[in-house]
């Protein structure tokens, strides 16, 4: 009877969580499956364009119009790279206020997290004028620059909240053993915190891919991003849903699948401290 | 406890993330602040002459401003009900036992790897489109008037998009959250005759509350910042009914050209953000804090 | 210094400067619009002729485009050796002295060829500061078929009067044939283009003599009760988002009777492989009121080059090769003369082969009919038909279309939107200091 009730029970979950899932991901579906559609075809009606003959004709058309393959070149190294330099300057800063907190810490990470706040638009012109004397305009190095800046903090929180969750006592029996600083932060705390600083990497290489501000401002061609690649095919002349669909399938596709292979390295550090 | 010698060395571990900090908001700000009282247009460079308070007087008085200040509350609260309440249901869902977890999450995760740009593109052309999106298709089927979303409902539409780009972030956590519960402490409960509504209201809400907390604080963060969304699909109309300070900053430095106005704007926000940063410290402190 | 020294210093400057002209690459940015897309593929053409200039091209859509270019120049961020700008930012730009003057261009670019409407916008203070690409105004497209079946013909010059009537009759909800479609998207390049060129021909306008806004004039009142009865009676659902990209989408698909806009529109509804109505597209002027003016605009695609570009030369080259007789011969060639970029030079209404275009002639009367140097009837401060020649303008156009548009989408009454927009006009013409 139990055994039965549970089976009938997980039936109907299944259903529901099938239902829900597969609502919440249609919209990158249909993308998808209107990329392989001529433009005539994608604007018929759903069934009709369900359909219609496959086509790559948009993918064609997408790779002849602009360069695909630097454009994520890119943004692999302007998000890889900006995440990796936040992660040299917030894995001290983060360890420090873990283990050695003082009464100012708590300010210190809320004053970092405001820093977020700051509305990017509001200075894009003091931004574009220190970009131009420094020559960083349409430089990786100066997207990474800003992008560092602009994660440090959440860098800084995620890994402050998952070094919180290291407990002391393994510390201070390091400590007994003799164990200097340096020796304890890559003896003891790094192999314990490799699991967190993973998770922190893998979230802000996607927020670094998606940023479409700052990305799409300060830069022309050499260093510009799958952002700005997005840009020359939202609203041209005529019919344009099948190559934005294709063109929004090459730019989502490498971060979907990243996301989707590292999923659980990515899960089990996104607790922010919310897991006690 | 902590040793003068650990101390110092903490200070110097913390100190380069603080500095860059500091840099990073001193120089952009300082400069904001000072072209905030020039009369500046981006289009007649060397003509800035000394505006003293003008441009905060007609940006606070711009009949824009208090409808942009009232939609950024709606957005940011609209957005964090809907993944709040939806996470932690479809959290409580996921959490059931059931045929193909594994699939099932990668497919809710999905929409947050998604650039915004492309989620708005994509939501209002095939989709909200009235003539040839999915919504309109899904009502000429049912025989219905197909529905404007865009301009009848702009800022719901918004916050539509917004939060199925939010929803996977707020269920991850809570899922998260929700499985280091203590399966002990809920079976003696449910020996002891609780009931299921019991239960969660007793054990599993004030369990997931710091969870919530969390993802309430990052979101509003991202919230109060939402700009491409809006740049994308409405550009802040009908009239004014989808601008939220973000986007009416940006259109006074960057559609207007007026840098002066725009840095207003952009100092006027800021301040608006400390003042929801200190608001959500007082109850960050509360509930993270050990 | 001797003579003979300064000339050979002079010569190996020359020729330091040729070599540094060797496999250049110029930065190129641009509209995503049909026909710069179609100047993309044709770049073995100029590469074949000039081998050493390397073209990069950063293809955006217009209001990112528009956006990043002028912060560019403003702050002369030099990222860019060619600029693709409009009319409107062409005499602005110019007077600043932000732009390279092409007056020098070789002889054989001919410059007397262009149309003088256009070229006129172009030129501040004698100088050419930017080369016609394609020019425009705008005209009624309407179905020939949906005409017939509701007994009417179409004049060659209606006016709005017979336009109501048509729209009325053309209408088919069930059908999804909506009479009219217009611009309904907010912005000054958007719904403002099209209701300021329409305002026009209702004698209203944008400011008088002394700078004052006009929106509280019975003529601005009669163009958009008028503009309003027409979309939400026989407009398409969802029309306070349409702008020129989501009608033309309509029109292809046969779901507006008429279409008011601009005349680059032409060739892509007679285009059989993306439009359904291809066979069955006529062509008027835009309508009057019988007071002299139509509601046309006149606006024009241009080149130009920042004065902080380092490599002048090269893109002078690829700008006069662009815009260039030659260049609309080989588009010709490739893909068509229906596909070559319009409105520029007589030289091509003058073409035998071009005249056969159905659209040609209408496209040429269109841009003559309009005069941006006396917009509407009254006489008026200002320069430009469906834009006003100042900086602020930008920024007011957009705020104004704001109210329109949120009139046309029905959550604003016709009359507060004209008192909103004459309210905000008001305010930042004060801001900045009018009347100068």
């Amino acid at each position: 009877m139990a055994r039965k009730a549970s089976t009938q029970r997980k039936v109907l979950v299944t259903a529901i969580a099938w239902t829900i899932a597969f609502l919440i991901f249609f919209p990158i579906l249909w993308t998808i499956l209107m990329s392989f559609k001529s433009e005539g075809d994608a604007i018929k009606a759903p069934f009709d364009m369900l359909m219609s003959p496959w086509s790559f004709e948009s993918y064609a058309e997408v790779q002849t119009r602009s360069n695909y393959s630097r454009h994520f070149m890119n943004s692999v190294v302007i998000s890889l790279g900006s995440t990796l330099l936040a992660l040299v300057i917030a894995i001290p800063a983060a360890w420090a206020m873990a283990f050695v907190p003082g009464r100012r810490t708590k300010d210190i990470l809320m004053w970092m997290l405001s820093t977020k706040m700051m509305p990017a638009v509001g200075v894009l012109i003091p931004m574009y004028l220190i970009f131009r004397d420094f020559g960083l305009l349409d430089t990786r190095t100066g997207l990474v620059v800003v992008l560092t800046l602009i994660n440090l903090p959440i860098v800084v929180w995620m890994l402050y909240t998952y070094f919180k969750e290291i407990p002391g006592e393994i510390l201070e029996a390091a400590r007994m053993d003799g164990a200097n600083l340096r020796s304890e932060i890559i003896y003891v705390l790094t192999p314990m915190a490799v699991p967190g600083i993973a998770s922190t990497l893998l979230l802000n290489v996607i927020l670094a891919w998606n940023e479409a501000f700052w990305t799409l401002q300060l830069t022309t061609s050499a260093a510009a991003p799958l952002t700005q690649f997005i840009a020359s095919y939202s609203s041209p002349e005529g019919l344009f849903y099948a190559k934005l669909s294709a063109a929004s399938t090459m730019a989502i596709a490498p971060i979907l699948i990243l996301g989707w292979f590292s999923q659980k390295q990515l899960v089990r550090g996104l607790t922010f401290g919310a897991v006690k | 406890m902590a040793t003068q010698h650990s101390r110092t060395a903490a200070r110097l571990m913390i100190s380069p993330a603080v500095i860059l900090l500091l840099l990073w908001m001193i120089v952009p700000l300082s400069m904001t602040l000072y072209f905030s009282f020039l009369r500046y247009n981006l289009l007649m460079p060397g003509m800035e002459t000394w505006a003293g308070f003008d441009n905060y007087y007609y940006f606070l008085t711009d009949p824009a401003f208090f409808s942009a200040l009232s939609n950024t509350i709606i957005l940011v609260v609209g957005v964090l009900l809907i993944t709040v309440i939806g996470g932690v249901a479809l959290a409580l869902l996921l959490d059931q036992p059931f045929w193909g977890q594994g699939v099932v999450r990668v497919l809710v995760i999905a929409p947050f790897f998604v650039m915004p740009t492309v989620s708005a593109l994509v939501w209002k052309n095939m989709f909200m489109n009235p003539v040839n999106g999915m919504f309109a298709h899904i009502a000429k089927a049912l025989g219905l008037q197909p529905f404007d979303f865009l301009s009848h409902a702009p800022l719901a539409s918004i916050i539509l998009i917004v939060a199925w780009q939010w929803l996977p972030f707020a269920t991850l956590i809570l899922l998260t959250a929700l499985q280091s519960l203590d399966r002990e402490q809920q079976e003696a409960a449910e020996m002891d005759g609780a009931s299921v509504f019991a239960r969660f209201i007793y054990l599993t809400v004030p369990h997931l509350t710091r969870a919530v907390t969390v993802v309430v604080l990052i979101q509003t963060i991202f919230l109060l910042g939402v700009f491409a969304e809006i740049l994308v699909t409405t550009n802040g109309g009908p009239g004014t009914a989808s601008t939220n300070i973000t986007y009416l900053v940006y259109a006074q430095s960057l559609l207007n050209y007026d840098v002066g106005g725009g840095s207003a704007g952009g100092i006027v926000a800021v301040i608006l953000a400390n003042i929801v940063a200190i608001f959500l410290m007082r109850m960050i402190g509360k509930n993270l804090d050990a | 210094m001797t003579y003979r020294v300064r000339a050979l210093l002079g010569a190996c400057a020359v020729t330091a400067l040729s070599t540094a002209a060797m496999a250049e690459t110029i930065t190129v940015a641009t509209v995503n619009n049909g026909d710069m897309i179609r100047m993309q593929g044709l770049m073995p053409e100029f590469n074949a002729k000039y081998p050493d200039i390397q073209v990069e091209w950063v293809t955006l859509e217009e209001n990112v485009l528009r956006q990043k270019v002028t912060t560019d120049i403003a702050t002369k961020g030099g990222q860019f050796d060619v600029m693709t700008i409009g009319t409107y930012e062409a005499p602005i730009w110019g007077k600043q002295g932000w732009l390279v003057s092409l007056n020098d261009l070789p002889a054989d670019y001919d410059v007397d060829d262009l149309l003088p409407a256009i070229r006129g916008g172009l030129t501040v203070d004698g100088e050419l500061v930017a080369a016609p690409f394609y020019g425009e105004s705008s005209m009624v497209m309407y179905r020939t078929d949906l005409m017939e079946k509701a007994g009417l013909t179409m004049p060659d010059a209606p006016t709005w009067t017979f336009i109501k009537e048509a729209a009325e009759k053309m209408t088919d909800k069930d059908a999804e044939v909506y009479g009219i479609c217009l611009r309904g998207k907010a912005g000054w390049g958007e719904n403002m283009a099209f209701l300021s060129a329409m305002a026009n021909s209702y004698g209203a306008k944008w400011f008088d003599m002394d700078w004052k806004p006009q929106f509280d004039s019975p003529e601005w009142k009669a163009t958009i009760t008028d503009y309003l009865e027409l979309m939400t009676n026989y407009g398409p659902p969802g029309a306070s988002n349409n702008g020129f990209n989501e009608n033309l989408a309509l029109f292809q698909q046969g779901k507006c009777g008429m279409w008011i806009d601009a005349t680059v529109a032409a060739s892509f509804v007679t285009d059989p492989k993306n439009s359904t109505v291809a066979d069955k597209v006529g062509f008027a002027l835009a309508p009057d009121n019988g007071l002299g003016k139509r509601g046309n605009w006149l606006w024009a695609w241009n080149l130009a080059i920042p004065a902080g570009s380092q490599k002048v030369e090269a893109a002078k080259q690829f700008v006069a090769w662009a815009t260039s007789k030659e260049y609309l011969e080989t588009v010709a060639a490739k893909e068509g003369w229906a596909n070559v970029p319009p409105g520029t030079r007589t030289s091509l209404y003058e073409n035998p082969e071009y005249q056969k275009v159905p659209f040609a002639k209408m496209t040429l009367d269109s841009i003559n009919a309009a005069d941006p140097t006396k917009p509407t009837v009254d006489e008026v401060p200002y320069v430009g038909v469906q834009f006003v020649a100042i900086p602020e303008f930008q920024g007011i156009g957009t705020a104004v279309g704001q109210q329109f548009s949120a009139a046309l989408a029905g959550t604003m009454s016709a009359e507060d939107a004209l008192a909103a927009a004459q309210a905000y006009t008001e305010r930042e013409m004060t801001r900045a200091g009018y009347p100068k």
